[in-house]
């Protein structure tokens, strides 16, 4: 019994970082972020290439979002276009991909260390996050919710067709960070198992203290509370949601390579693996991070136990978790009138 | 009819194609898919586009009919035309089951609701033994008529189109409708809604299942189609590929679904036949095109094609003025409240939210026949008081009565029911509606046809004399000329107007007016005034929340004043105005 615990707290540390960069993507832009498990995949599976000396085609997408992003930036700053913007315009969307780019082509020729392929593989997710949200969310940041979780629905359509591309359809393994292992009483910890542990509470911590004590972070907030109010007090909201993408791809991306060497991941894995995320972020109500961590342990949790119970049912018992949660939140936080449309 | 006949030339010119020589078979083929997927997509633009409620999880009702016939046919011999009423049946009672949990979730509770259980759905479709798990059911038989059987696509061609084009009536007669007009409310949010006695819960529900219903039609034709069922059209993949149907083609149109169906359906065929060609055949490219187009959608023309495509083709649609001489019976305690004893009677109410009381056991009163004007500073507790009285919040303590029946517990479909109704301070009117049609709202309750009525047009005395009742309101508040404008279009001060006359629809004892006058000119402000003094004489109290004290205090017969949720002064205006306290409250203390 004490595995399927084990098991599933393995799987619940990693849907607990899914739902908090659901909630920190939620809290911050609106959007509900069901790419959130294409960053994964993509995390994941380039790191995979990267390691057995591929080139991975996320590279390229980098490059070919950041020419669109370079385009849309010139497009809607056309009114007001300085030196300042045209330069910041071309260093983050022109050179700043090519640059990953070249140092992915010549790390995929110069088989290089763990350390390198996973520093590579999160810079090349994280840039395409940020492209994500420019590309995509903020041309419309200011439409309602609905809106952008239908937009987000196009971009996980579009990114996984992208994996398949890239990654073919097969599933791929990468190495572990760490091969040690040890046992306590009844159970084995892998040094993988213990680092998934490790970093998850590492990057709460960190997540925590973003939020609690800089001023970035209380910027995010403030933006996630109220649009207006914050762009008033001279918070770019674009920047905002920005650097809130970008986050949620790097914690996608390190999920990814968490479990890459557990686990052999395809091209479309990603989705199921960020929909319970999702279902963690939910019972969280998309704003607590607490809740939220707790939550995606439990859901690991009924996971491992309904996979050995009844393994045929295991998605159905999962994803029916969620519907008298939500009926519980609704009822406890009955709808607010949007004034707007 | 006139609005009819484009309807009429597009079932002929659906009607010829099969039969036009040297039409490909393949096109054919294309046309069916696009019918089937039309019917799920009319579906969602009645639950998403009119009634404000995504649902990803649409294909899972496909899936529920086409699953039910399959089985019934291949297991238990059953005839085709028989498991059609129960593949519906067996939709419609999913879609109650999950429907009433799903449309009680709020915002975006909702569509994420949907994802879950159309993902889990599928999984349970995919692993259920007696429904043949991953390979599903084969050998499912064809439609048939007699001897003719509909094998091949030319002829199931025509029950598919003929269910999209019945569909689509239906669904323009239900839209048309009073249980039409509440759905469209929907979108809007409840609260004017339900003060018109709308049960918004039964409303989305109701909307819900006929949904369902018609992905469990589309479902069911689909099974005879393709005379097979797996689980894969009924994926979660289907169900996005559904909205985004809806999406494209209009969310707000019923044709919209048919047109996004053409669009999408042709386009994805296009895209599977040369994308490989381009790109050297890797992939799923189509999915990402498809994705990147939704994106572009989204930013470009969020309403979708067909909107855009009726301002091209600008059709005549000549909307007839109501029959105003049609009368709906009166309420009879109009004319019993004209007796003694006040009409509403609030006493001691209390309103507290945590900390913050924000009605501090008030108590007045309203007696028949009366205009009595609330009035304070901002914040003063004003419109909640007005929440209290219209049961759209419960009070913490104390009571309040209409013709002494006690209401504090009342909902809001309650209490208008006994006659009170209202406006609101910030305008509630559905803005892609008409006036007339916003009005007509307000006499929900004076109307009983419902939606299976509507649907086959059996409500139409009854309607007929709803838009009367309506078109008269609207004259009597003088916006006659606007009549058949959108309500969106007109100025503010004008849509306060038309949520009077949606108030005056009720035919209520008691009129509470929000801030009525906020952003009228000063003639306008006359003519209301003189309104609602004719009101007043014939027979009806108002009890109204007002900043223009020139409007306030040539009016009202009594003034209640409130600062800081509590009851400072009340009186004939003369007094009020020279009211210590309540100088205090407007101007500050003089130290």
């Amino acid at each position: 019994m004490l595995f399927l615990v084990q098991d599933g707290i393995t799987n619940g540390a990693i849907y607990a970082l899914l739902g908090l960069a659901l909630v920190l993507v939620f809290a911050v832009t609106r959007v509900i972020l069901i790419p959130q498990g294409e960053f994964v995949t993509y995390g994941a599976l380039t790191y995979a290439s990267l390691s057995s000396g591929q080139f991975p085609g996320t590279a390229k997408l980098a490059v070919g979002m950041g020419i669109v992003a370079f385009c849309l930036d010139l497009y809607f700053g056309r009114r007001s276009l300085h030196r300042k913007l045209i330069l910041r315009a071309v260093a983050v969307n022109l050179v700043l991909p090519w640059v990953i780019f070249a140092l992915t082509s010549w790390s995929s020729a110069h088989p290089s260390g763990i350390a390198v392929n996973i520093a590579l593989s999160l810079l090349i997710v994280a840039v395409i996050g940020l492209f994500l949200y420019r590309i995509a969310f903020q041309p419309i940041a200011q439409t309602s919710v609905l809106v952008l979780l239908i937009a987000s629905v196009g971009c996980h359509l579009a990114m996984e067709g992208f994996g398949l591309v890239f990654f073919g359809a097969e599933g791929q393994r990468g190495p572990a960070l760490s091969n040690a292992a040890f046992n306590v009483g009844p159970l084995r910890f892998t040094g993988q198992s213990i680092a998934v542990y490790g970093i998850t509470v590492a990057l709460m911590i960190g997540l925590w203290l973003f939020f609690g004590h800089t001023l970035t972070g209380k910027a995010l907030r403030a933006t996630a509370v109220n649009r207006l109010g914050a762009r008033l007090v001279g918070i770019r909201t674009s920047l905002a949601g920005q650097i809130a993408f970008v986050m949620a791809a790097v914690i996608g991306a390190i999920s990814g390579i968490l479990i890459v060497p557990i686990t052999t991941l395809y091209y479309d894995t990603g989705f199921l693996i960020g929909l319970k995320g999702f279902v963690a972020g939910i019972i969280g109500g998309l704003v607590s991070y607490p809740l939220t961590a707790a939550a995606a342990l439990l859901v690991g949790i009924v996971e491992s136990f309904s996979s050995f119970v009844a393994s045929d049912f295991k998605e159905v018992i999962v994803f029916m978790l969620i519907i008298p949660v939500l009926l519980l939140r609704s009822l406890a936080a009955p709808a607010v009138e949007e004034d707007q449309d | 009819m006139a609005q009819r006949l484009p309807i009429l030339i597009f079932a002929l010119v659906m009607a010829v194609i099969p039969f036009i020589p040297g039409v490909p078979p393949f096109w054919l083929v294309l046309l069916d898919n696009i019918g089937l997927s039309a019917l799920v997509a009319m579906g969602l633009v009645l639950l998403t586009g009119v009634g404000g409620l995504t649902s990803f999880g649409q294909a899972a009702f496909c899936g529920f009919g086409a699953y039910t016939t399959a089985l019934l046919t291949t297991a238990y011999g059953l005839s085709p035309w028989l498991t059609l009423p129960l593949s519906l049946v067996v939709s419609g009672i999913a879609a109650v089951i999950l429907g009433i949990i799903t449309v009680r979730l709020s915002g975006h509770y909702l569509p994420l609701g949907t994802i879950a259980w159309g993902i889990g759905l599928f999984y349970l479709f995919s692993k259920l033994e007696f429904i043949g798990r991953n390979d599903g059911i084969s050998g499912v038989p064809p439609l048939s008529i007699g001897s003719l059987k509909m094998l091949d696509p030319g002829t199931i061609y025509f029950a598919i189109w003929i269910a999209v084009l019945i569909s689509a009536l239906l669904t323009m007669n239900l839209l048309d409708s009073r249980t039409g007009r509440a759905i469209r409310a929907l979108r809007r949010g409840h609260v004017a809604a339900e003060a018109f006695g709308v049960q918004t819960p039964r409303a989305k529900l109701l909307v819900f299942i006929y949904a369902a219903v018609l992905a469990g039609l589309s479902g069911w034709l689909y099974a005879h189609f393709e005379r097979a069922v797996n689980p894969t059209p009924f994926g979660m993949e289907a169900g996005i590929e559904y909205l985004f149907i809806a999406v494209v083609g209009g969310a707000g149109y019923v044709w919209g679904g048919v047109l996004g169906a053409a669009i999408v359906v042709i386009l994805k065929e296009i895209l599977q036949s040369y994308l490989p060609y381009l790109f050297h055949g890797q992939g799923q490219l189509e999915i990402i095109v498809f994705g990147i187009l939704l994106v572009a959608l989204l930013q470009l023309a969020p309403t979708g094609v067909w909107p855009w495509l009726m301002a091209v083709f600008p059709w005549k649609s000549d909307r007839k003025h109501p029959d105003t001489s049609l009368i709906l019976p009166v309420r009879p305690h109009t004319v019993a409240a004209t007796g003694s004893g006040p009409l509403l009677e609030i006493d001691d109410a209390r309103k507290q939210f945590g900390g913050v009381v924000a009605v501090n056991n008030v108590s007045f009163d309203v007696k028949p026949q009366e205009i009595v004007a609330l009035i304070g500073p901002n914040g003063a507790g004003k419109s909640t008081t007005f929440n209290l009285v219209t049961g759209v919040l419960a009070v913490t303590s104390g009571k309040i009565s209409v013709l002494g029946k006690p209401i504090q517990n009342a909902t809001p479909q309650d209490v208008v029911k006994l006659g009170v109704a209202r406006t609101f301070q910030h305008v509630k009117l559905v803005p892609d509606m008409t006036v007339l049609e916003n009005v007509a709202i307000g006499a929900h309750l004076r109307g009983h046809a419902g939606a299976l009525a509507s649907m086959v047009r059996l409500d139409r005395a009854d309607e007929a004399k709803l838009l009367a009742e309506a078109a008269r309101q609207i004259e009597r508040v003088g916006l006659g000329d606007q009549i058949n404008q959108l309500a969106g279009s007109l100025s503010l001060g004008q849509q306060r107007i038309v949520e009077i006359a949606r108030a005056l629809c009720v035919d209520p004892m008691l009129l509470l007016l929000d801030e009525p006058a906020a952003g009228l000119r000063h003639m306008e402000k006359r003519q209301l005034a003189a309104l609602l003094r004719q009101l007043r004489g014939g027979g009806m109290s108002v009890l109204l929340v007002e900043h223009d004290m020139g409007f306030v205090m040539d009016l009202a017969d009594r003034i209640v004043v409130l600062d800081f949720g509590t009851k400072i002064a009340e009186g004939t205006p003369a007094d009020i105005k020279t009211n210590p306290e309540v100088i205090k409250a407007y101007l500050g203390a003089a130290a």
